[in-house]
């Protein structure tokens, strides 16, 4: 019998095996993730890594420290865009930011920020409300990788057609190529959106609460996460909110099933809750 | 005759399509009846989110209710599934959906090669696939899985096909079981268990 790596596909059991691994050795805990996107970015990380075998893909792990920050960046998903879903920036430009103007301080979080493209997009509108100055924005994400990424603030100057579209289209006025210099295929961000971006590795499976914020933003993280995990990083985002702050989720998740739903009121019909209680 | 029908029972059909596809569900959604214990995936290349009007133009057509996917929902006989825009769909061992928002596959998310490998993985022989009109590949190698898992692949005529690429690719790699009209699908979905 062959293994099943040499069809492309790991067990399910294997796979069991392989997050016991590196919870045991290396403390990053996958049990809470979904299983099936989980499994398709093992097996696409395999057949990358030509692995010919289950035993092989599970020995590299255990023995090669380095491979498994390979195998964070490549099993954990960060695709993401500028002002991806406009109406939802739409919807912080007009409902959420004047709500938060009346703070002196401003302290946002952006939880799984990926390679920074909402972090700079929420930057933005905060620059053209005349708010950016009073505000600290929190980026934070599992995977180092992407970090680095979003702290040069330079991305492919070939998505910038769309997102000066998506901007447009979230209640932007300005020109939006004035918020980048173009290098070769690159566009490099704004120097002055940077300054009150912080950026840092935080775990939401294992790490805590570090700060209170008005307004969280979560999105198209959780819908990687099984249900005992999302409850618990929606008591993670409700330890770290201030009464009356705001919770902003991906188009396709809801805060609605967790425990922490008596607390929070939907605004309005983008996915924005406030929390109330 | 009844134990036939018991074993030939599918718990799942998932119909996957592209350009060309949607007056097809049109003509077959119609079809869906009280006899269906089964729940249908649909999984369209859509162009962006703000097309929500596809859920009602698909429920307009069905007796069934026709929904979004939402991430972790519970899959009910009866009931029709859209993939939404801009994600995969998945499916859980335990019944459930799932949403992916990786990379793009053959330029598409939805991807129909996504989600027929997942129906593949988790529903195994107890699954129809069907791929219908559309311009590019996608889907073909999902059908291939499905067959390969014991499901059932099938494919619609392509000589029936607004545009007639997909289903002829998937005609070419050999993966399919089955060439069928509007006709037939309409039946199916009519009489199937
Ligand atoms: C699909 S991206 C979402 C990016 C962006 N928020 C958006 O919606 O466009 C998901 C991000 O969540 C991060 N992530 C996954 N597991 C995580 C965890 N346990 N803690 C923190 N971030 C995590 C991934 O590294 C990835 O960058």
């Amino acid at each position: 019998m062959s293994s099943s790596l040499e069809q492309g596909r790991i067990h399910d059991d294997e796979l069991e095996v392989l997050l016991g691994d590196l919870a045991a050795q290396y403390g990053y805990d996958f049990t809470g993730y979904s299983r099936a996107s989980l499994k398709r970015r093992v097996n696409r990380l395999s057949s990358l890594d030509k692995f010919p075998s289950f035993a092989e893909l599970r020995y590299r792990l255990r023995h090669d420290s380095a491979y498994l920050r390979r195998f964070v960046e490549e099993i954990t998903v960060n695709v993401t865009e500028m002002f991806r879903d406009p109406s939802f920036y739409q919807a912080l430009r007009q409902d959420v930011f004047p709500v938060l103007a009346t703070y002196p301080l401003i302290r946002i979080w952006h939880a799984g920020c990926a390679t920074g493209e909402e972090v700079y997009s929420t930057a933005i509108i905060l620059q053209e409300l005349s708010l950016l100055h009073k505000t600290l924005i929190y980026a934070t994400d599992i995977n180092p990788a992407v970090l680095e990424v979003a702290r040069k603030g330079i991305f492919p100057l070939a998505h910038m057609r769309q997102y000066s579209s998506n901007y447009l289209e979230a209640g932007g006025r300005n020109d939006f190529s004035a918020y980048y210099t173009a290098h070769y295929d690159h566009a490099k961000m704004e120097e002055s959106l940077k300054a009150r971006m912080i950026f840092a590795a935080h775990n939401l499976v294992s790490d805590h609460s570090f700060n209170e914020f008005q307004l969280i933003l979560c999105r198209n993280v959780l819908i990687y996460f099984d249900k005992l995990l999302q409850d618990r990083v929606f008591r993670l985002f409700d330890e770290s909110l201030e009464k009356l702050g705001f919770i902003g989720l991906g188009a396709k998740e809801t805060l609605r099933f967790s425990p922490v739903a008596s607390q929070y009121q939907q605004q309005g019909k983008e996915k924005i809750w406030r929390k109330i209680k | 005759m009844a134990q036939n029908k018991v074993a030939e029972r599918k718990r799942l059909v998932i119909i996957g399509g592209s350009a060309g596809s949607l007056e097809v569900l049109l003509q077959v959604l119609p079809g869906l009846g009280a006899r269906g214990h089964f729940a249908l995936v649909i999984v369209l290349h859509r162009k962006s989110s703000t097309e929500s009007p596809l859920v009602d133009l698909l429920a307009s057509r069905s007796c069934w209710p026709v929904q979004e996917a939402e991430e972790k929902q519970e899959m009910l006989k009866g009931h029709v599934y859209l993939a939404p825009a801009d994600y995969h769909l998945l499916f859980e061992a335990d019944g459930t959906l799932a949403l992916d928002d990786s990379e793009k596959v053959n330029f598409s998310r939805p991807s129909i090669d996504v989600s027929f490998e997942s129906a593949a993985e988790v529903y195994g022989s107890d699954v129809v696939a069907v791929l219908l009109s559309g311009a590019n590949a996608d889907g073909v190698a999902g059908l291939q899985r499905i067959e390969a898992s014991g499901g059932l692949a099938w494919v619609q005529d392509p000589s029936s096909a607004a545009v007639a690429y997909m289903p002829a690719e998937a005609i070419r790699a050999g993966a399919f079981s089955r060439i069928l009209s509007v006709e037939e699908l309409f039946g199916f979905l009519k009489n199937h268990p």
